[in-house]
Parts: structure tokens; C-alpha cells; sequence
């Protein structure tokens, strides 16, 4: 218990992982389930950066010529994170066009009427 | 021959090169072009096998010249040369066999879109076959999804964004789940290039420090690639997807992206976490049973099935399943067993897909299999070259699917009786069900159409678009039969590469 006080960064990381999980594989809206993506990937960003960050140290930007380590924190976490972002955004995007493309053929984004109207298409291929 | 080393690299270039060109180039040069880039990094990744097999070595490959662990760092043995060699392989034998599809179902102005699609999951697969870095492997990962997506939706009929969204949300749920492993596994060893990973897992696992972060961490990488790969019980978008799609784009989906994520995992379970780790021995267990699930369920789905696509599409899940098999089986047998599957399910799947949409072009685009009945009369080259794919997957000795079922039974008699008998249950079960339906379906298709009995949908003729000689499709059909032919004929020599890739692996 202590544990999960002392790193609360992370823990909430996780309960925002967890909540966006479960969003996009529990709710019928399409919306709903890339908002939920969005909410996973960013608690991941979240539990990356607070892993990498170190209390009382800089942003690794070489001030003064002071070129020891101890100085700065690690800069691989953001890095990471943004190319995180970069993919999370490409992957919304990519999402966000096929519900398009759905809204225009079905004229709805629940996909429970979505399923119903192409079973009673008779749409097979 | 130390030139040789550059090509790992300059197969993922090539690919993403031509996949900017194409984007510009008009339909039937961005075609011609997208040939020949899948030929070139074919013969790129053969000279690595034949270099690295010859040496029976390996080499890493660091990008930019940064010595590790601060470079992005590539690694080639025989079993990545293997996994890219096949990979390009089916890729290029899969777009040319489809080409006429590929005409027929994308509009004029996407053609040379899909080109630059093809070209990029080209370009991912290499990355994946290649790759030493664990948050490279990720990214790639997600580009492979996406460009994947794209050969998917890019035709637009029937259900095909319908399918390609399941097949999306099914995909992002793997990939938060594998992306969280990373992070996790770089807060807790402090590296992303996989040795260094695999030494701080092995010092921990001696400690004893962070031993319920490292079992979720590997639990999260492997369910994420088992859900991005289809094992069952997440192979639901399999049907959809791989039945509404271009004939090209279901042959790669099913014959070689779900198995970039596969390779991946392999790739993680040996050199990431150590292939004797006790935590991912609990996880392979885990795989093995869901495995065993899938094989039955997948060949039991498939049997139901009204539709060849969707027959074809189940079957895949079964063949998903023996791999997990493989993979929970473990030991040099098991994944040996595993990865010769990876390879032979590349080959024939693709083979069952193309001449599969031949067939059912030449009975009226009808899946249905009251209207396929003849269809091997109506079109002879579509249904010899099914019946080949169709007989390897029921496992007809001299074809590769034999093998697979050799080397599994092999993989089995290894472990305890328990073991031993559930896998081969499963194997004899998953060979009478497929016998049963794909036996079925080739007597059907060479039964002659007389006594057809016909939906009224459709009647059989000798119609204009079945006589029509499709070269590409031939040309593909004997590619990939050779192939076929090759693992099924000398399965010794392709497993004698995994084994001795797989001792250099870790």
C-alpha cells in the first residue's frame, strides 16, 4: 500500500490504462472506443515520463558545458513518448476515417445497429 | 561478402523508398516497381540466408554506428534470414498472383496507393524479421497494422470497413497491451536492445527483485502478440477480414502479417527473456492451451462454414493454433515445429486464397459452395492449384503440410504423457476435420457441374471471365507449389536451418 502512494504517477497510469482498455473493448460507439484508445495510449505517456524523470534534476540540455550525467534526467522516456504520440495520432486518424466511411454506409456508429444492418444485408463478402 | 551485412537494413529501405515512389508513380509503373522492389530484397534477404547459413553465423548490424547500447541496432542469423526470405517471398508471390483483382476491386486512382500499402507491410515485415530493439519492434508493429488496415479497406465493397475496424480495435487492444510490456520492460532493466534486456531479466530472476512486475510484463508482450495474431478465443475478426478483402491482401494478411507478430514473439521468447526463463515457461504454458483450443475450434468453425473465404479464413485460426502449440510446446523441437509452420501456412494459405477467388469468378463471383460445384472444370489451373494447397493442409505426405504434422507429433512424444497425448489428439482431430472440409471442397470443385444443384443464383457456364488466362495467377500458383513442394519433399533441409539458426538465436 505504501508502495502505490509512493508511486502514484504510475499507479494512476495503470487506472488510466485499465479505464481506456476497457473502453475500447467494451463500448458499441465507435467514438467512444477511439476516445478510450487515446485514453490508453496516454497513460502509458504518463507512466513513461514519470519513470523518467528524477527529482532535482534538468531537462537533458547541456547548460554551462556541465557535461556529468548526475546533472540531468534520461532522455529516452520522452523520446519514446513521442513517437508514441506519433503513432497514436496516424492510428486515430486511420480509425477516425474508417467511422467515417461507416457513418456514410450505415448511418450510425453504434456497431451492435452496424453488425444487425450487415447481417441483414446479406452482406457476406 | 562483408557488404553482405548492409542488406538487412537496405531491405526495409528499399521497401520504404519504393513505398514514396509509388505513392507518385501512375498505377501500372508503381505495379512494374513494386515488383521489382519485392524482388530485389527477396534476393537481399536469400544472400543473407546463404551467408549466414554458409557461416553458420550471425552479425549485428548498428545503425548510424553508435556502438550499443546507444544505437538502434540490427541482427541477422539464419532464422531471421529464414523468416524475411520467406516473408519476401509469399509478398511478392501473393501481389503478382492477385494483380487481376487487384484491377478489378480498387478504383483506377488507388492503384498505386495500394502499391505504397504493400510496400510498407514489406518494409514493417523486414523490420520485424530484423529488428534487435524492443521499441523499434513496436513501432513497426503499428505500421504493419495500419498499412494492413490499408490493403483491407482499400477495397470498397460489401463490409470491408466494417471488417476493417473490428480488425483494428482488435489490433489496437494487442498493441496497448505490448506497448505497456515495453515500457515495462525498459522501467525495469533500463534497456530497449534485447540482449541487454535479457541480461537484467536473468539478474533479477537470480535476485529475485521485481519477480511480479517482470510476470505481468511478460504476460502483457505475450498477450498482446497472441490477440494481434489471431489465437483463439480473438480470431473473431479473422472471417470478416480475410473473406472481404482483395484476394492479394487476404493471401498477405493470412499467409504472412499475422505471422510478423508470431516471429516477433518467438524472437521475444528467446532474446528477450531467455527461452528457460521460469516466468515465460508459465506464460508458454498459458499459449499451449489456447493453442490446443484453437486448432479444434478453428477446424470446427471452418467445417460450418457456407462460404470457401470464410472456410479458408477459420482454417487460418486453426493453423494460428498450431504454432501457439509449437511455441507452448518449447524446446528445440517445439519451436522448430513452430516456425516450419510459420513458413509452410505462408505458402499454402495464400495458394488457397488466389485460386480460390479464381474459382469463384468462374462460378458467377459466388462463394457459396452449392455454386463452386465444377468449378475446377471451368477453370483447370485454379483448381489443380487448390487442390494442392487444400491437400497440404489436410497433410498428404510429399506436401509441406506433412511435415508440420511430423515435426509436431516429434515435438510432442518429447514431453509428458499428458502433454503428449492432448497435442496429439488435437493434431489427429485437426486432420480429420480437415480432411473432412477441404476434402469436400475438392470433390465438389471437380465434380462436374451437370448435376449441380444449382441456387437458381447461378448457372454454370463456361462464362467469358473463366476461360480468360490470368498469367500472374498462374505464375504464383507454381511458385508457391514449388514451395510447397520443397518443404514437403525436403522438409530437412529448411527445419536443419531453423535448428541450427535457432542454437544461434539467443
Amino acid at each position: 500500500m505504501e508502495n502505490l502512494f509512493r508511486n502514484y504517477e504510475e499507479a494512476v497510469a495503470l487506472i488510466l490504462f485499465s479505464i481506456g482498455f476497457m473502453t475500447l473493448l467494451f463500448h458499441k460507439n465507435l467514438l467512444r472506443k477511439l476516445i478510450g484508445m487515446n485514453i490508453m495510449d496516454s497513460g502509458v505517456y504518463l507512466f513513461l515520463a514519470s519513470m523518467g524523470y528524477i527529482y532535482g534534476r534538468r531537462a537533458p540540455i547541456v547548460e554551462n558545458g556541465d557535461l556529468s550525467a548526475e546533472r540531468y534526467i534520461n532522455p529516452v522516456p520522452a523520446s519514446l513518448v513521442l513517437t508514441g504520440i506519433v503513432v497514436s495520432v496516424s492510428v486515430t486518424a486511420v480509425m477516425l476515417s474508417l467511422s467515417i466511411r461507416l457513418y456514410e454506409r450505415y448511418h450510425t456508429l453504434d456497431l451492435d445497429v452496424i453488425y444487425a444492418a450487415a447481417r441483414s444485408r446479406r452482406e457476406h463478402r | 561478402m562483408e557488404f553482405i551485412r548492409n542488406f538487412p537494413f537496405f531491405s526495409v529501405a528499399v521497401f520504404l523508398f519504393s513505398a514514396v515512389i509509388c505513392s507518385v508513380l501512375k498505377p501500372r509503373a508503381a505495379r512494374i516497381w513494386t515488383t521489382a522492389a519485392e524482388a530485389v530484397v527477396l534476393a537481399f534477404s536469400l544472400s543473407v540466408l546463404i551467408y549466414t547459413t554458409s557461416g553458420d553465423t550471425f552479425f549485428r548490424y548498428n545503425m548510424g554506428h553508435f556502438d550499443a547500447p546507444w544505437s538502434n541496432q540490427l541482427r541477422a542469423g539464419p532464422v531471421e534470414a529464414l523468416a524475411a526470405t520467406s516473408f519476401s517471398y509469399v509478398l511478392l508471390m501473393s501481389h503478382i498472383g492477385g494483380i487481376r483483382y487487384a484491377k478489378a476491386d480498387i478504383e483506377p486512382k488507388k492503384q498505386s496507393a495500394y502499391c505504397t500499402l504493400l510496400n510498407l507491410v514489406g518494409a514493417a515485415l523486414m523490420a520485424l524479421s530484423y529488428t534487435n530493439d524492443l521499441f523499434t519492434g513496436y513501432v513497426f508493429l503499428e505500421i504493419l497494422t495500419l498499412s494492413s488496415c490499408g490493403v483491407l479497406v482499400i477495397r470498397r465493397a460489401g463490409r470491408t470497413a466494417l471488417a476493417a475496424t473490428r480488425y483494428m480495435v482488435i489490433n489496437l487492444l494487442g498493441s496497448g497491451l505490448f506497448l505497456l510490456g515495453t515500457c515495462l520492460f525498459y522501467g525495469i532493466t533500463g534497456h530497449l536492445l534485447m540482449e541487454y534486456i535479457r541480461d537484467g531479466v536473468a539478474t533479477l530472476e537470480v535476485t529475485g527483485d521485481y519477480a511480479v512486475p517482470l510476470t505481468v510484463t511478460i504476460g502483457l508482450v505475450c498477450a498482446g502478440l497472441a490477440i494481434k495474431s489471431g489465437l483463439f478465443p480473438f480470431h473473431t475478426w479473422m472471417p470478416d477480414t480475410y473473406g472481404t478483402a482483395t484476394p492479394t491482401s487476404s493471401a498477405v494478411l493470412s499467409g504472412i502479417v499475422s505471422k510478423g507478430y508470431i516471429f516477433l514473439l518467438i524472437k521475444i521468447i528467446y532474446r528477450v527473456v531467455g527461452v528457460d526463463s521460469a516466468a515465460m515457461t508459465s506464460a508458454r504454458h498459458i499459449l499451449y492451451v489456447f493453442g490446443i483450443a484453437g486448432i479444434i475450434m478453428g477446424s470446427i468453425w471452418a467445417m460450418q462454414s457456407a462460404h470457401l473465404n470464410r472456410m479458408i479464413a477459420y482454417s487460418s485460426a486453426a493453423q494460428i493454433g498450431y504454432v501457439f502449440v509449437g511455441i507452448g510446446l518449447g524446446g528445440q523441437a517445439g519451436f522448430t515445429a513452430a516456425l516450419f509452420q510459420i513458413i509452410a501456412h505462408g505458402l499454402c494459405k495464400p495458394l488457397l486464397f488466389l485460386s480460390g477467388a479464381r474459382l469463384s469468378e468462374a462460378s458467377g463471383d459466388s462463394t457459396e459452395f452449392a455454386d463452386l460445384q465444377g468449378a475446377a472444370h471451368r477453370n483447370k489451373p485454379a483448381g489443380l492449384a487448390f487442390a494442392v494447397g487444400a491437400l497440404s493442409m489436410v497433410g498428404i505426405p510429399t506436401l509441406a503440410g506433412f511435415a508440420v504434422k511430423l515435426f509436431f507429433a516429434a515435438a510432442a512424444v518429447e514431453h509428458g504423457l499428458l502433454v503428449d497425448i492432448a497435442t496429439l489428439t488435437a493434431l489427429a482431430l485437426s486432420t480429420l476435420l480437415n480432411a473432412l472440409y477441404f476434402v469436400r471442397t475438392v470433390i465438389r470443385i471437380y465434380t462436374p457441374s451437370g448435376n449441380a444443384p444449382t441456387n437458381g443464383a447461378f448457372a454454370p457456364t463456361d462464362g467469358e471471365s473463366a476461360r480468360t488466362r490470368d498469367p500472374g495467377l498462374i505464375a504464383a500458383a507454381v511458385g508457391l507449389t514449388a514451395g510447397i513442394l520443397l518443404l514437403g519433399l525436403m522438409p530437412g533441409v529448411v527445419s536443419g536451418i531453423i535448428s541450427r539458426g535457432l542454437a544461434l538465436f539467443a
